[in-house]
């Protein structure tokens, strides 16, 4: 799956609306995705996972510079997270399709804080991103 | 059979007691240009050229009212989607010939995106902001697995 222009224009367009908000959206993501998707939680047995909780909202910041740093680099995404994609396949092993669940809560949250945003086609190109960062993070498992 | 919590039925029928059919059935059929494979199920719809003429097609818009009204249905008879639905099971088998992995929300392969049933919550979201909690979130992701598996059902 190839970003086009429109793609990668779409989404640093997207995330220069979400501004400094995109620290809080992706605790939220992860919120949301243990409330709907509860085994994602099996990965973080350390984790206070309580509604509210303060590691939830410290790692979610963690994911979201991850992403931002993604779209500031959207024509080489692999080059940009390549330590976050060892750190993946080495230590944290996350089953790769835990990612299309956290990239669809995060879609959500978007949904939900910023509805205009999120025309069929910037949905289309937003989807597409996180379907590129979910690659670029499991490109080494094997 | 889909064991329902009392906090489940009353989110999902709650937010349902405020969706306008029409609108929300023609923008889950944006589906065809978020997922545009997806339009090879529609080659008799006219022009689907772009993203405008998808959401001004009248068949589309239409064809969207539909599904929506057919959601409607299931969610008046959660305790029994299976049977509410196995007709429109063999006739996506029968005659549509539409990929069960197309309503899929719980399939998450890498082949695979969830589709409609994913698209459809993302709407929601649009619709009733923070209103639309993770529990409500969850409890329409169970919906629309429940509504994909009977879907997929009847398929031999």
């Amino acid at each position: 799956m190839v970003l086009s222009a429109n793609d990668k224009t779409n989404v640093k367009t997207a995330f220069s609306k979400f501004g400094g908000h995109v620290e809080e959206y992706g605790g939220e993501a992860l919120d949301r995705m243990f409330v709907t998707y509860p085994q994602t939680k099996t990965y973080f047995p350390h984790f206070d996972l309580s509604h509210g909780s303060a590691q939830v909202k410290a790692h979610g910041k963690k994911v979201a510079a991850a992403l931002v740093e993604a779209v500031n680099h959207i024509d080489d995404i692999a080059g940009a997270l390549s330590k976050l994609s060892d750190l993946h396949a080495q230590k944290l092993r996350v089953d790769p399709v835990n990612f299309k669940l956290l990239g669809h809560c995060f879609l959500v949250v978007v949904a939900i804080h910023h509805p205009a945003v999120l025309t069929p086609e910037v949905h289309a190109s937003l989807d597409k991103f996180l379907c590129a960062v979910g690659t670029v993070l499991t490109a080494k498992y094997r | 059979m889909v064991h329902w919590t009392a906090e489940e039925k009353q989110l999902i029928t709650s937010t349902w007691a405020k969706v306008d059919v029409a609108t929300i059935g023609v923008e889950a059929l944006a589906l065809l240009i978020v997922y545009p494979w997806t339009q090879r199920f529609f080659d008799s719809f006219g022009n689907l050229s772009s993203p405008t003429a998808i959401t001004g097609n009248p068949t589309v818009r239409a064809h969207g009212k539909k599904v929506l009204t057919s959601f409607g249905d299931a969610i008046k008879n959660l305790d029994n989607i299976k049977k509410c639905f196995a007709q429109l099971s063999k006739l996506h088998c029968d005659k549509l010939h539409v990929d069960p992995e197309n309503f899929r929300a719980d399939s998450f392969s890498s082949l695979h995106c969830p589709l409609l049933g994913n698209t459809l919550i993302i709407i929601l979201a649009t619709h009733f902001g923070k209103e639309f909690t993770p529990a409500c979130q969850a409890a329409w992701q169970k919906m629309v697995n429940a509504v994909a598996h009977v879907l997929g059902h009847e398929y031999h």
